[in-house]
């Protein structure tokens, strides 16, 4: 029921005195209201907007958050109001809903924000008004196709595991995935573009000898257009017969259009090869030489433009036909009126109306050949009709046609440009992951450190390090750490490089136990050294690597065996101050003796070294990947 | 005499576009201007109707000032120009029997409010009908009843008013009910109403048989009190 008219229902309970004196049977009991309160205001404050309204109008659906009882959550106390943390802009469409029945939906809104709000008040989006459908409609399509576009990209990720034919497939559909594709591409490419050439120049009338007329090109190098052909029609044989091998359902490749085209395009070869010289077919033979020329359109599938003409044709299918049937029309009353009206002079060309056919045609689409001309009064001024009317026909249903190319045109033009922009995205969700992550372990290690301080009483340092992380943080990293002790095994976090190397170099024999004494110094001896960072394959760690190396090499410099545990720096995430830098070294300069301290020890004396080394890197730190150990204590 | 036909025909031709063309540039309008002079000004004046004060509507019905106040806010709300016609009230009532036809009911109903029978309620008559309905007297009540019963409005109802009524009450239930409503339940139920409703058995029912015979009904007399407590 409406909400307006829900205020109608006194009256019409009212109303209802009417049948009492004709019923026949006594009448059930009225629902009684119990709590009859007068009406009151509300008021509702939206992030520090008040608005006010009364509780009847809200009571109008009862259904959604405002006009139930949901909305008691949110009532404040001291204030005697409700309050909600929510965008006041959009709740003024809301409330709008409640006192007048209608959603509007504001163009300059963003649709998903509306959505989401929408949503958090219980409001479905399909009650929009009449008004604002369309656009609501259009803006969730857009934006439906824009998401649908960022997961199709994710299909683009290589799977481990994928069957010889399977590879197969995608290289046909995307070229970019490797190199063996690309290469295919463009020989293709090549051969259709020579096929096409071929057909062109072997109708060309070629230089000849004096006494005899010209003869096309192909007439006189026969054999070299017929070897050329033979290749070009090899080589598509080949490609088709590859696809369908490769395709994931035959059926489904048959039938669609680009193999269709394949198919139309070779086949005459086949067929003339079969075919005898035979005058009866030879005829038919000639006309199954112009199927090659669709050859070309096999340079769709190099060509996104053409595609995407193609798709635009496909949609403005009705536009078309409208511009078709409207011309049609046009075309049979001029023609009708231009032969009345020519008829009566003399050798008029206007012979009978479908000869009148093309005159109107050319006149409409003001071509004008002038193989066809009236002669009497009437016919030019038909003549004059016909081709400003041919104007106005032919241009109004283009501009159609042409906003829906552009329209797509641009979408296709903002997929491409999206997904450059997701990649940089995806790094950047990456890095701010690892980050995290890492956060993680670089507290894990100053928990460590903490119990290492324990023993080394050194205040300040507990001060210094203890205080970067934010409460949040801390409560997150206790999570983790919590969900480690939880797993009966001792799994640990660890860095995504550092597992997939060990995953795959499957050599990697020692996990870095944690125990939280001190002592067991035995078990950071093998780990150390079979540590790989996988960035640094340089045989020396002194070796002038990049230039974010040279920090490193400095603090190496030190002699102090120190083995240094690196963190990714990314600027405003991390809040690891210190740059304890790890650099697995070679087993040759490791200096596996010394690992027998403990990381926490070691920086101990050195903090003045390591701290400003870790301020140099902070602001300039590059990304880079280096295995983040927690070395065992 | 075809070239002279098709010459004449093409005259007329462009006669018609050298007129269309002159329409464009306003040479021609004086000729078409008086009809829609007369349009534009029809449609300017929206008919709109202020009600009475406040306090002369609370002398008038029994309503108390908030009250009023909560039923011309639902009532503006609706209907903004403050005056409800007869479309738009049925279109209301009948969203309430989304099952059957209440428009013929909703008619009838509509001339009950409508006091003083010029096409539209008011927001005054609205109110005091419901005043009577809602804190009237039974006896008040039942007036209204009868006025409603009472189509022509000549003091007497007859059987044909009545059936018109059992009609337009047995539509508003729609077809799919249980048991199915037969083509003679109206007549019938007619029938019955008579029976007992008239006295004299003059075929018609006057407004003293009709409260009269109410009074005794006890089923009647208690389902005047069920909506005491709508607003």
């Amino acid at each position: 029921m409406a909400a307006g008219v829900a205020a109608w229902l006194p009256f019409a309970r009212a109303a209802a005195i009417g049948w009492m004196p004709v019923a026949n049977l006594p009448m059930p009991v009225a629902p009684t209201e119990k709590n009859k309160r007068q009406d009151e205001l509300i008021i509702l404050n939206v992030s520090g907007r008040r608005f006010e309204t009364w509780r009847n109008t809200l009571d109008r659906f009862p259904d959604t958050l405002l006009g139930s009882s949901e909305k008691e959550f949110f009532y404040n106390e001291e204030t005697k109001e409700y309050f909600f943390d929510r965008d006041p802009d959009v709740f003024r469409n809301v409330l709008n809903f409640y006192r007048t029945g209608k959603l509007h939906y504001p163009r300059y809104e963003c649709i998903s924000s509306y959505e989401e709000e929408l949503a958090f008040f219980g409001i479905i989006s399909e009650i929009i008004g009449d008004c604002c459908y369309e656009e609501f409609k259009d803006r969730k399509r857009e934006n439906a196709e824009r998401l649908m576009d960022d997961q199709e990209d994710n299909k683009d990720a290589k799977l481990p595991n994928m069957t010889f034919r399977e590879t197969m497939w995608r290289a046909f559909e995307n070229p970019h995935t490797s190199t063996m594709a690309l290469v295919f591409y463009y020989v293709t490419g090549f051969f259709i573009a020579v096929s096409v050439i071929t057909n062109v120049v072997e109708t060309v009338p070629c230089g000849s000898s004096p006494n005899q007329k010209e003869v096309p090109c192909g007439v006189r190098y026969t054999v070299a257009f017929f070897c050329m052909d033979t290749a070009c029609v090899m080589i598509f044989t080949v490609e088709y017969l590859m696809r369908l091998f490769a395709a994931p359902s035959r059926y489904r490749f048959m039938r669609s259009v680009m193999s269709i085209i394949d198919v139309v395009a070779i086949l005459p070869y086949y067929i003339g090869l079969v075919m005898t010289d035979n005058e009866d077919v030879s005829g038919a033979f000639v006309t199954l030489r112009v199927f090659r020329v669709f050859r070309i359109f096999k340079f769709s599938r190099h060509s996104q433009g053409l595609r995407i003409l193609g798709y635009t044709l496909k949609s403005c299918a009705s536009e078309l036909g409208f511009l078709l049937f409207s011309l049609t029309m046009a075309i049979i009353i001029f023609a009708t009126v231009m032969f009345y009206a020519e008829k009566g002079s003399s050798s008029s060309k206007f012979t009978s109306i479908p000869a009148s056919f093309w005159y109107t045609i050319v006149t409409m689409t003001t071509l004008g050949y002038g193989d066809m001309v009236p002669k009497t009064i009437a016919g030019k001024i038909f003549g004059s009709i016909c081709s400003l009317s041919g104007v106005l026909v032919i241009a109004l249903p283009v501009p159609v046609i042409v906003s829906n190319f552009s329209r797509i045109y641009h979408q296709n033009q903002r997929a491409d440009k999206r997904r450059a922009q997701k990649k940089a995205r995806l790094a950047r969700i990456r890095i701010s992951k690892e980050g995290s992550s890492n956060a993680f372990l670089h507290s894990k290690r100053n928990g460590l450190f903490n119990e290492a301080l324990e023993f080394t009483s050194s205040t300040e340092e507990e001060q210094r390090l203890t205080k970067s992380t934010s409460l949040l943080e801390s409560q997150h990293h206790h999570l983790l750490h919590c969900l480690e002790k939880t797993t009966v095994s001792n799994h640990e976090f660890v860095d995504e490089q550092y597992y997939q190397q060990s995953y795959l170099e499957a050599g990697l024999q020692n996990y870095p136990s944690r125990s939280p004494s001190l002592s067991s110094q035995d078990g950071v001896t093998g780990t150390c050294c079979t540590r790989r960072s996988k960035k640094h394959h340089t045989p020396l760690p002194n070796a002038s690597g990049p230039a974010h190396m040279q920090p490193l090499t400095h603090a190496h410099t030190h002699q102090q065996g120190l083995q240094e545990l690196s963190t990714i720096h990314i600027q405003p995430l991390t809040t690891s101050r210190s740059s304890l830098n790890m650099r697995v070294d070679e087993p040759a300069s490791m200096n596996c003796q010394s690992s027998q301290i403990t990381t926490a020890i070691i920086s101990i004396p050195t903090p003045p070294v390591t701290t400003p080394e870790g301020d140099a890197h902070l602001p300039a730190g590059p990304i880079h990947q280096n295995v983040v150990k927690v070395s065992a204590l | 005499m075809g070239i002279q036909g098709m010459e004449l025909f093409a005259i007329g031709v462009v006669i018609i576009l050298f007129m269309a063309v002159l329409k464009q540039f306003g040479i021609l309008e004086p000729m078409s201007s008086f009809e829609d002079n007369s349009d534009s000004d029809l449609e300017l004046s929206t008919v709109r109707h202020q009600p009475e004060g406040l306090d002369q509507l609370q002398a008038q019905t029994k309503f108390t000032r908030k009250e009023l106040q909560s039923l011309y806010r639902g009532f503006k709300n609706e209907c903004p120009s403050g005056l409800v016609d007869e479309e738009t009230f049925k279109t209301i009532y009948s969203q309430f029997f989304p099952q059957g036809d209440a428009t013929t009911y909703a008619h009838f109903l509509f001339n009950a409010f409508d006091i003083d029978r010029n096409g539209s309620i008011r927001f005054e008559d609205f109110v005091i009908g419901l005043s009577v309905l809602l804190r009237g007297s039974v006896t008040e009540k039942l007036n209204w009843a009868f006025n409603l019963y009472d189509i022509n409005k000549d003091g007497y109802i007859t059987k044909e008013e009545m059936l018109a009524i059992m009609k337009s009450i047995y539509d508003m239930m729609g077809r799919y009910t249980y048991p199915c409503v037969r083509d003679e339940a109206p007549s019938e139920h007619v029938e019955k109403f008579f029976q007992k409703m008239d006295k004299n058995r003059d075929g018609v029912v006057t407004i003293e048989e009709f409260i009269e015979t109410c009074q005794k009904d006890e089923n009647i007399m208690n389902s005047m009190q069920l909506f005491e407590n709508v607003i």
